[in-house]
């Protein structure tokens, strides 16, 4: 199973990364998903990755699986599906204003000097 | 346990969806709210900070769980110092948010910075990792809002850069976390610095990633190369409130490292050693250069004063990069200089750019109306930022330097800070000649007459004392630090001192708390 999540994790951070550098707004929105996905697994996966054991101990049981990291998840994946809907209306917003959908800006600065001078 | 601790997160989280849901139509009421909280948060905050000014450290546990099990805030010297100062810088943004009219020029400006100062008062009182990224998310997402407010096509484009780069250093802020918890099996602060302390250096590799993952994500908020990129960007797009509101936004960076790397991962422990010092000073080195190249090349004065920013980040993140209580000292001190000199200089731009038709493009035009006023504000202004005397800039930049003495490379750092601040004079006297000086219109040929600020086109309107008066307090602000340097740097040696003696915090922590017997006590009543 370690080598399942491990395996998973590393594919979904590589293409988030790769999604990321692609500079368009609709790509990076994907990318950052992805990274955020990858993420929670990764949270997930700190306090140990162990099988139908309980979450809390309790007199019968042996071992017990971490509820610690669950709780973490569960906030890290709110918090994470907020700031995606934040980021698609922002995006959303760039795209109608510029006309593309382009993460980086032109300079115009330049060419605004050059007419003054 | 104190209540008044969690005032000033619980105070603004309570105004703001009042100021968002029931005032919505009424901007006088909406103005009148926050600025009536933001006068309440300063007088808790000075509160907070008397009660902690004798060396005190006080924990607020949130639900009366015990501390490695519940989040608690804690309160010492450096968490209510920060408090009042964004207590302080925020009323003062929102009087000029709300005398100049930024806040009906979008919607919702008020509760987002309501929002905003419950996030960084947040920030600075949590002694729970965890509980920080999410008051980092907090204050985050209120300053997406806050970016771009108002609209418009670089402000939105800009917006979205800033968005993407934190949503991004959020992600590595929790691979950190899960990292360090994955190690350490904590994420209290104070239960962090004794667990990490008691790792054999064998096995620290981990926690030695976990730290430098850490230092990237605060690095990302304190705009420190080769994570600086958004920020000339964003605070030149941004409105001139908002930016003058973010100058405490890096610091929130800054105070993260110093908190996590001293007492955490501080130079005593022995899985961590001299690994943050190693790489935070050449970055801050390499920031403070990019800051002054930024502000020679730069053509408009948003920008200018942007990447004035950076340079004193990088200025600040240089003293902290030491870890010695001196030069903790120096950077708290820099600390306080650097936001107020920031703030001033963006409340001043926006100021100048109404009355300029230009727009805040660097290049002569005609005179605005009170040239000599708008010039004297930003001289003043200049004289802060760049660390010249006989402002507290110089006495900050003094003290760093002094604290770096001791350092390996001393000739390096006295270098690069010394000609970092020439860079900053040469470039804010060519932007100041040439915004002031060289203002005579073209059909003007001789030096300019008074009379001729009558023949000023349009914007002619004069500036109001309240639209003055938020750019004099911060300039006050910096005559008030360098007036009272002597105490104020006596206090800073005692919060610097209580940083780096974590006994207390953790005692406080850790062992001062109710044991468990009283909650087993508890539980027996119901």
């Amino acid at each position: 199973m370690e080598l399942v999540v491990a395996t998973s994790l590393g594919g979904l951070t590589a293409a988030g990364i790769y999604l990321i550098l692609r500079l368009r707004a609709f790509p990076v929105i994907l990318g950052l998903t992805l990274l955020s996905y990858a993420v929670n697994v990764f949270v997930f996966a700190t306090g140990r990755l162990t099988v139908g054991l309980p979450p809390v101990l309790s007199d019968g049981a042996s071992a017990y699986t971490d509820p610690l990291p669950q709780a973490l998840v569960l906030t890290a994946i709110v918090i994470s599906f907020g700031m995606t809907a934040v980021l698609v209306l922002i995006a959303l917003g760039a795209f109608l204003e510029a006309g593309d959908d382009r993460v980086n800006i032109e300079d115009e600065t330049k060419t605004t000097g050059e007419n003054d001078a | 346990m104190n209540h008044w601790i969690i005032a000033p997160v619980v105070l603004p989280a309570m105004l703001a969806p009042l100021i968002a849901y029931v005032m919505r139509h009424d901007i006088t009421l909406q103005r009148a709210t926050s600025i009536l909280g933001a006068v309440l948060l300063v007088a808790v905050a000075t509160g907070l900070f008397l009660l902690s000014a004798d060396g005190s450290v006080h924990v607020y546990r949130l639900g009366d769980w015990p501390a490695p099990f519940g989040i608690v805030l804690v309160l010492d010297r450096l968490s209510a110092l920060l408090i009042l100062l964004t207590s302080v810088l925020g009323l003062i943004v929102l009087i000029h948010a709300s005398a100049s009219g930024w806040d009906r020029r979008g919607r919702h400006f008020h509760a987002l910075m309501m929002f905003q100062l419950m996030g960084i008062c947040g920030a600075f009182l949590t002694g729970d990792a965890f509980n920080l990224f999410v008051l980092f998310e907090i204050l985050l997402i209120a300053s997406y809002g806050l970016t771009i407010h108002s609209g418009g096509k670089a402000r939105l484009q800009s917006g979205l850069q800033y968005v993407i780069m934190n949503l991004a250093g959020s992600t590595l802020f929790l691979i950190a976390l899960g990292t360090l918890y994955a190690t350490t099996g904590t994420l209290n602060i104070a239960d962090l610095s004794v667990k990490v302390r008691e790792i054999p250096v064998e096995d620290a590799a981990l926690v030695r990633v976990a730290a430098m993952l850490l230092m990237i994500v605060f690095a990302v908020k304190a705009a420190l190369f080769p994570v600086q990129f958004w920020l000339p960007g964003t605070y030149a797009n941004a409105p001139a409130p908002v930016a003058a509101l973010f100058a405490i936004m890096t610091k929130v960076g800054a105070y993260a490292i110093l908190r996590m790397h001293t007492i955490v991962f501080g130079p005593d422990a022995a899985a961590i050693g001299t690994l943050s010092q190693d790489w935070l000073m050449p970055a801050a080195l390499i920031t403070i250069a990019i800051g002054g190249f930024g502000v020679m090349g730069a053509r408009r004065l948003m920008p200018l004063i942007a990447f004035a920013v950076l340079g004193s980040t990088g200025t600040l993140m240089l003293a902290v990069s030491a870890f010695t209580p001196y030069a903790a000292q120096a950077a708290l001190y820099y600390l306080l200089h650097s936001t107020f000199a920031a703030a001033a200089l963006f409340l001043f731009a926006d100021l100048l750019l109404t009355k300029r038709e230009s727009g805040d493009l660097l290049r002569a035009a005609p005179a605005t109306v009170q040239n000599g006023l708008l010039a004297s504000l930003f001289f003043v202004g200049a004289i802060g930022i760049a660390g010249m005397p006989p402002l507290s800039g110089f006495l900050g930049k003094l003290l760093v330097l002094d604290a770096l003495r001791s350092a390996d490379y001393t000739w390096l750092v006295w270098t690069v800070v010394l000609a970092g601040s020439l860079l900053t004079i040469v470039g804010f006297v060519r932007a100041g000649s040439l915004l002031f000086w060289k203002s005579t219109s073209p059909a003007l040929a001789g030096p300019m007459e008074p009379e001729s600020e009558e023949e000023a086109p349009p914007p002619e309107a004069r500036l109001g004392p309240m639209l003055v008066a938020p750019t004099m307090a911060m300039l006050i602000m910096l005559a008030l630090l360098t007036v009272f340097a002597g105490p104020v740097s006596r206090h800073m040696e005692a919060t610097a001192g209580q940083l780096f003696d974590p006994g207390a915090y953790i005692d406080a922590v850790l062992v001062d708390q109710p044991d468990t017997k009283d909650l087993s006590a508890h539980g027996e009543e119901h």
